[in-house]
């Protein structure tokens, strides 16, 4: 099960990364390759098999719906590439 | 002094052989010395380093001292260290300051363990060469023509060239075991939930694990009491209690079960590391266990269902690094799809837009039932063949890896060939069971890997068996003696 690179570059723009077009080819070539590598799990029969998403298959644990952490903004703002008035910023979205 | 082991040096700062700040010093020394060819450091933190040696020696002096109060420790730069640069190998992180500690510096930093910095890998542990850095590679300390494995490549080149006694690492499909393997040290990778994941940059959330890379089995240990426990903030940790690693390491082995997967010795395996691996084996069967052929009939499935499962989770866990929060951003974006798109280009390599783009595909509408449902229905097939081969044994064991280290510049053209090395060490991830990489052979000059599988929560039961090996044969110390400077 090959992809082209239309299909690529579909993929791509889903991920939201910018591939240069002179790449394309290259990433074609290598997930295809992949997806091949991959392909044998088709031939297997998983006939009345249960999906297995973790390993140990424990409930996943919930806890009360109660304010832990104190607020840190400025301090996890320090990490962000551009704010102002402690905010994010990010180009116009809404004309 | 620096191929103390952390026994070694617990043992010499109570009885006042040396200090916390002498032998803090000595690393950063051999460190500023040596790394500069072996490249097994992203960050040396000096400064906080020997605050936490005085601090430490001022506790023991006062007689308030821990077990490892003081002992040295290089972590991988995966963990997030509060006030420290925590980059996990990538131009995305390059620029991050992490505002908290992960549960697991934490637990290093309230058993008084001093941290001498943070260790290259591959780029957010995509890799097995440590080659993906976007730091350039780790040069293995046995020879510099050689990858030291990867992800955690820098940990165990690390501890392998005496830069530091101990460090910490994850394992995802082998990135523990696999350069342990191919620097000649010790390592383990627990059962998946036993070691918190909280502030542990995440790749694959339903595999990652964090293990100690020491230079034998009783120093994991040591760090296993240190690193393994419940943690509220990780909402897949274990509740399970947890035990004194180091209480069953003088354990007898008479009457042991060992299972040898038919499926581990076949074609591909090299002649030499098969050859370690079954003197190995004459090790353990004098020491009273018995040898059990057994049978995975899924283990052809294991690499297949990870290279769906992997990048499907690494897909969605890294769409956190949109240029926006934190991390790096292009410059001059002209709409928000544009800073997206141009952030995410530039900040990640190769490996790692590979994968979140296969995980993106087989997550996508119309591939998912496909590509990720199969693959965990796969997953099932392979846990139940360890959950079956264990009613019969105690251990499985083969080798940790295919082959020794390989050259620098030699695989990564071609992804598969490099995922391919990690055949022996993934289905363990997706099982999630515990395993240990200890060596026992060295084949043209490069260390040998013998990998012990246990069951769910058996790490004391492989630290025992590592620990029985290592008190009878010294392929631990002879790897050691090669790759120290």
């Amino acid at each position: 099960m090959s992809l082209d690179e239309a299909q690529v570059h579909n993929i791509a723009q889903l991920a939201r990364i910018e591939i240069n077009p002179e790449d394309i080819p290259h990433y074609t070539r290598d997930l295809s390759n992949i997806l091949d590598m991959v392909a044998q799990l088709q031939q297997t029969s998983t006939e009345n098999v249960q999906p297995l998403s973790s390993p140990l298959e424990q409930n996943q644990r919930l806890r009360a719906d109660q304010v832990s952490e104190s607020n840190q903004r400025d301090k996890f703002l320090q990490n962000a590439p551009l704010t102002e008035e402690g905010l994010f910023l990010v180009p116009k979205v809404i004309e | 002094m620096h191929s103390k082991t952390l026994a070694d040096i617990a043992r010499g700062l109570e009885n006042k052989e040396f200090s916390s700040v002498e032998i803090t010093e000595n690393y950063l020394q051999r460190i500023k010395q040596f790394d500069p060819e072996i490249n097994s450091f992203i960050t040396t933190t000096a400064d906080q380093a020997l605050a936490q040696a005085k601090q430490a020696d001022k506790k023991r002096a006062e007689n308030n001292a821990t077990l490892l109060s003081g002992v040295p420790i290089a972590h991988k730069d995966i963990f997030c260290t509060e006030g420290v640069k925590t980059s996990c190998a990538s131009k995305m992180l390059d620029n991050f300051i992490s505002p908290y500690n992960a549960t697991v510096i934490e637990k290093c930093e309230s058993a008084g363990l001093v941290m001498l910095g943070k260790t290259n890998m591959d780029e957010f542990a995509m890799g097995s060469s440590n080659e993906t850095s976007y730091y350039g590679p780790v040069k293995n300390p046995h020879n510099s023509n050689c990858v030291p494995g990867g992800s955690s490549g820098g940990s165990a080149a690390a501890v392998a060239a005496g830069l530091a006694p101990a460090a910490t690492g994850t394992d995802t499909g082998g990135s523990i075991r696999q350069p342990a393997a191919f620097c000649g040290i010790t390592g383990l990778k627990p059962t998946y939930g036993r070691i918190s994941r909280w502030g542990m940059i995440a790749f694959a959330s339903s595999l990652d694990q964090a293990g100690p890379m020491t230079q034998n089995a009783e120093d994991a240990a040591l760090l296993m009491n240190v690193m393994s426990g419940f943690d509220p903030k990780d909402s897949t940790s274990s509740e399970k209690p947890t035990e004194d690693y180091t209480a069953n390491l003088n354990a007898s082995l008479q009457g042991k079960k060992i299972g040898l997967p038919k499926q581990f010795f076949t074609q591909g395996l090299n002649a030499d590391i098969e050859q370690s691996v079954r003197d190995a084996l004459s090790v353990y069967e004098k020491l009273g266990a018995t040898l059990v052929e057994i049978d995975l009939p899924n283990a052809d499935l294991a690499t297949p269902a990870y290279y769906v499962i992997a990048p499907a989770e690494c897909s969605s866990n890294l769409s956190r690094f949109d240029g926006v929060r934190f991390g790096h951003r292009c410059e001059n974006p002209v709409d928000l799809e544009d800073l997206y798109k141009r952030s995410r280009a530039e900040g990640f390599g190769e490996e790692v837009k590979r994968r979140i783009l296969i995980g993106t595909y087989v997550l996508s509408a119309g591939f998912y039932d496909a590509y990720y449902l199969q693959a965990q229905k796969a997953r099932r097939l392979i846990k139940d063949d360890y959950l079956k081969a264990f009613e019969q044994v105690d251990i499985i064991a083969g080798p940790t890896t295919p082959s020794t280290a390989f050259a620098l510049n030699n695989q990564h053209k071609d992804p598969v060939t490099m995922y391919l090395n990690d055949i022996y060490t993934i289905a363990v991830n997706l099982a999630g069971l515990p395993a240990l990489s200890i060596p026992c052979g060295i084949s043209n000059d490069m260390p040998v890997g013998l990998q012990l599988i246990g069951n769910y929560f058996a790490e004391s039961e492989l630290l025992n068996a590592g620990h029985q090996f290592q008190q009878n044969t010294d392929w631990h110390k002879q790897a050691l003696a090669k790759s120290m400077r």
